[in-house]
């Protein structure tokens, strides 16, 4: 319940690209067509669903503060090495999808080459590090930061395949001649946004048994409880 | 100052402006402009990474091998986010907070990473620098920009001062949300773009 919970929010109620605003260079760059919107999806959720885990196990066995205690022999549970989560991840993050592309181009060629260019350039989509980040502020565990990690690149590819569907449409509009391009797209984003944030009134947290979690819990300064 | 210099610098301001032109560096240029004192740090972390990162990177363009230079600026812009965002804990502890994992997106902000691949890899350090900044510039006038829109709409504010609406003045709370940045950022793009006259085909 609790994992089915951490899915919903992930995937709608806080799109990590609609609410958190992350991915947008690609999802800005790559929804001109369906078919690479939806490719491009996929991969960005199968790399989420493999680096989340792992940047999970780097933290909490390497970097975390006292992370390192299970090491014998010495103490080390004073020792806090998080400063350097941002390089480990990201080199995580290079290496994985390096690896992704080397065991896809063996194993499902097929797969490889629908993807082509995408997967190189997911090591710099900000979703993918800021799912990582993410993980370690709401200090999820193991299975929930890969549920988590599945179901926000899921949320992506809902919000990417979505956008270039609209974009096929809004080709054949006459707009604007400064408002072409980035500028719709924007206001277009803007408006799925708003849709999305529909979600947002489901109570995922008050079932019977659990006392219903107070909304201030949420790292976000853009939730409505906060604002408001 | 040499107008080929001060090309450089002021050139990302509005005509190549990385956000509203370039297309780059969108993601934190909606995430952190709730407030402006906000987005004022943002910029000055972001432009102190860019224009050491462009440094750096430019000092060692002849010595990175191509295959890997990605790495290698990664390296280089991890370290020096690394370095910024702890300051920020240590200095401004409230503000990086708020800011929460975007110091950290930094390394993945494409406006680094972009004019390290496109400026730095073939100019001398000096013009870097200038690129840089300019660069990291021109994105804090965006922020700025949209992150005064949505304190005066949002909580009739400015950089924290009260503005005198009035006692019947409601804050809109629709711009402090996800979608009224993306809707904000739209129209400035419109405004903008009219006034440079670029079109995208």
């Amino acid at each position: 319940m609790e994992l089915l919970s951490i899915a919903v929010k992930a995937i709608f109620v806080e799109n990590i690209l609609l609410a958190y605003f992350l991915g947008m260079c690609s999802f800005l760059a790559c929804s001109k067509k369906v078919d690479t919107a939806i490719g491009l999806g996929f991969a960005v959720i199968f790399v989420l669903a493999i680096t989340l885990p792992a940047n999970w196990a780097i933290h909490h066995f390497l970097l975390a503060p006292g992370a390192l205690s299970w090491i014998p022999g010495v103490d080390l549970s004073g020792l806090d090495l998080s400063f350097l989560n941002f390089i480990c991840f990201i080199a995580t993050i290079a290496s994985m999808v390096q690896l992704v592309e080397m065991i896809l181009d063996k194993f499902f060629p097929k797969l490889y080459h629908a993807l082509g260019i995408f997967l190189p350039l997911i090591t710099v989509n900000c979703a993918i590090l800021g799912g990582s980040l993410f993980m370690v502020e709401r200090e999820y565990g193991f299975v929930e930061s890969t549920v988590f990690g599945i179901s926000s690149g899921v949320g992506w590819l809902l919000a990417i395949a979505s956008m270039a569907a609209i974009r096929k449409k809004l080709r054949y509009s006459h707009l604007p001649a400064g408002l072409k391009g980035l500028g719709i797209t924007m206001i277009m984003t803007g408006l799925m946004a708003m849709a999305f944030m529909c979600f947002s009134g489901i109570p995922l947290d008050a079932k019977e048994g659990n006392p219903p979690v107070p909304a201030k819990a949420e790292s976000s300064q853009e939730t409505p409880e906060q604002t408001n | 100052m040499a107008s080929a210099a001060k090309k450089l610098l002021m050139d990302p301001f509005s005509d190549n402006n990385p956000v509203t032109i370039q297309v780059l560096g969108i993601c934190s240029a909606l995430a952190v402009t709730v407030k402006v004192d906000t987005a004022i740090v943002m910029t000055l972390a972001l432009t102190a990474v860019v224009t050491l990162s462009n440094f750096v990177i430019s000092l060692l363009r002849n010595v990175i091998p191509s295959g890997i230079r990605m790495i290698v600026e990664m390296a280089v812009i991890a370290t020096l986010v690394i370095i910024a965002d702890q300051l920020l804990q240590a200095f401004l502890f409230d503000i990086s907070k708020q800011l929460s994992v975007f110091v950290g997106l930094i390394i993945t902000n494409c406006i680094v990473m972009g004019r390290a691949e496109a400026f730095a890899l073939q100019n001398p350090p000096k013009e870097s620098l200038l690129d840089g900044l300019g660069n990291g510039l021109g994105y804090g006038i965006v922020l700025i920009a949209v992150a005064s829109i949505r304190e005066i709409l949002g909580f009739g504010k400015w950089f924290g001062m009260s503005l005198p609406f009035g006692e019947n003045f409601m804050g809109n709370g629709l711009a402090l949300l996800a979608p009224g940045a993306f809707i904000i950022l739209g129209l400035l793009i419109w405004a903008q773009r009219t006034i440079t006259k670029h079109v995208e085909e």
